[in-house]
């Protein structure tokens, strides 16, 4: 997970491994654009010039993007939540608050996300019953809520000390400095992070598909099973998700420059 | 100052230490301040001025002896520390200003969240605030878009909204361009002669000598001297204190 800045810069430099193609260095050809490219004209010759089966293909797995975004979406809601108080966890004064977010971010990071779904989805099932778009969705945000943790203890701890301290020099209580002064000016050099974690758990979203979500990959395994077509369906699928996740990194990265732009 | 005697002690501190662990700050310091005194504190870096003026609203916890706001006291069981953080106005050296908040709102801010003024209250405390700092017009402004002279003319501003009996300014000039000391001296200078007690950390002589009452000299942990203005600069009875004097005069 992202080793982010422990000095205290205002920058959180987020090297997942889960992210995305690295960041246009202003020259034209980029690797950005090459891969772009490559995914737009694959997909518009399969589309277009080869058309049958693949028109077909992709019209029955782009019926799965909603629930791809859904998913993602409500995860991505959970897991700041989760993660916001899992980054105070981990900061608070109290010993004992230290050692619930901590455990909590040891024993989830130590868990494959899979078996987290799965074992959300089937063992928890023996007890109450969840359908699987809230079991999806739970399982997605705890998960990265506890990488979520870290990006929001690190985006805290990077705000200077003198911020919290003139807070309470004013009389503000910690829980006021915090909300007032320290948590807006950590949304804001966390967004970005965010934005990547929102790539990394869309694709993640795609082992949703185990628990009969009929997300891209799910409606493409269910074509295969229909038509035996399992080259042309997974090479749509693949590209479909390509071209999603590199667009959304261009947006993550060019909302970052504009932040930086904004800092100047 | 003329008679000290029958005026209200408002600062008092008594036999203040501090261990970092590593370095023992303070060593056993007492000083008192009175109501309406400017009282400069001078002294080599890691003499403990900073952590003494940082004490006294409790942003350094002492391991020893105590300190009274007004009478009320800021180490033991009936300490109310909030109320004494509301009683004293801090300046910082680099403002601290929030970067995310206008001007105007940095001032309002804590009146409107810890006094629970009216929105329409604290701005318009914070606008005559603002001109008597002389930044009548900048209100709308960001912190990132002042210069340093006016950041800390804000945060002093800002202090002021919360009608503080004792105000700390550590090294408020440090920081700042050396054109820029001389508006930030004028406010602190305007503020002492209307009557504001003030403790500040600083090596601003013509600020000792035209506004402040005493000057404390530190060393070590301790105070070495105490003395007016004039009297500690030209005629120091300690030979640290000369030695002190010579490197910054």
């Amino acid at each position: 997970m992202a080793p982010l800045d422990k000095q205290g810069g205002t920058r959180i430099e987020v090297t997942d491994g889960a992210l995305l193609p690295t960041r246009g260095d202003g020259r034209i050809i980029d690797s950005w654009r090459i891969t772009i490219a490559f995914a737009i004209l694959a997909l518009l010759t399969l589309l277009f010039i080869a058309k049958d089966p693949y028109d077909q293909i992709f019209k029955v797995v782009v019926k799965g993007a909603p629930l791809t975004f859904g998913v993602t979406a409500g995860a991505i809601l959970g897991s700041i939540v989760l993660g916001l108080f899992t980054g105070l966890g981990q900061i608070a004064r109290g010993r004992v608050l230290n050692l619930i977010a901590g455990v909590y971010v040891e024993l989830i990071r130590g868990i494959p996300l899979l078996v987290q779904l799965i074992f959300i989805y089937f063992a928890l099932g023996k007890f109450f019953h969840l359908s699987g778009f809230p079991a999806a969705v739970i399982a997605l945000s705890i998960c990265y809520g506890a990488y979520m943790g870290e990006i929001f203890r690190a985006g805290i701890q990077a705000i200077p000390r003198g911020q919290m301290e003139a807070a309470l020099a004013l009389g503000m209580t910690r829980g006021q400095a915090m909300r007032l002064i320290i948590l807006p000016q950590t949304m804001k050099i966390i967004i970005p992070a965010i934005g990547n974690e929102f790539i990394a758990m869309l694709k993640d979203s795609s082992l949703v598909s185990v628990i009969a979500l009929r997300d891209i990959l799910r409606r493409g395994r269910e074509h295969v099973s229909r038509t035996f077509l399992s080259l042309e369906t997974y090479a749509v699928v693949a590209l479909v998700y390509l071209v999603i996740t590199l667009v959304l990194s261009k947006m993550v990265a060019s909302m970052e420059d504009r932040m930086n732009k904004n800092e100047q | 100052m003329s008679n000290k005697s029958d005026m209200n002690i408002m600062v008092d501190i008594r036999a203040a230490e501090k261990d970092f662990g590593i370095v023992m700050a303070l060593k056993g310091v007492d000083l008192t301040v009175f109501e309406g005194e400017v009282v400069l504190i001078i002294g080599p870096s890691g003499s403990g001025k900073s952590t003494l003026l940082r004490s006294i609203n409790r942003l350094e916890a002492l391991t020893g002896g105590q300190i009274f706001v007004d009478g009320d006291p800021l180490v033991g069981p009936e300490a109310d520390i909030r109320k004494i953080r509301e009683e004293t106005g801090m300046v910082f050296q680099d403002f601290n200003l929030f970067p995310h908040k206008t001007a105007l709102e940095n001032i309002s801010l804590a009146p409107m969240k810890v006094k629970g003024k009216t929105p329409e209250e604290a701005k318009s405390i914070a606008q005559k605030l603002l001109e008597r700092v002389g930044l009548g017009d900048r209100g709308e402004s960001y912190p990132g878009q002042l210069s340093g002279g006016q950041k800390q003319r804000v945060a002093i501003a800002r202090a002021l909204a919360m009608e503080p009996k004792v105000m700390l300014f550590d090294e408020p000039t440090s920081a700042l361009d050396p054109e820029m000391v001389k508006e930030v001296l004028d406010v602190m200078l305007d503020l002492a002669q209307e009557g504001m007690t003030m403790m500040v950390v600083s090596h601003e002589m013509g600020f000792a000598r035209a506004a402040a009452d005493r000057v404390v000299f530190m060393d070590e942990g301790v105070i070495v001297e105490i003395a007016p203005p004039d009297i500690i600069f030209d005629h120091a009875k300690e030979e640290r204190t000369k030695k002190f004097l010579k490197h910054i005069l």
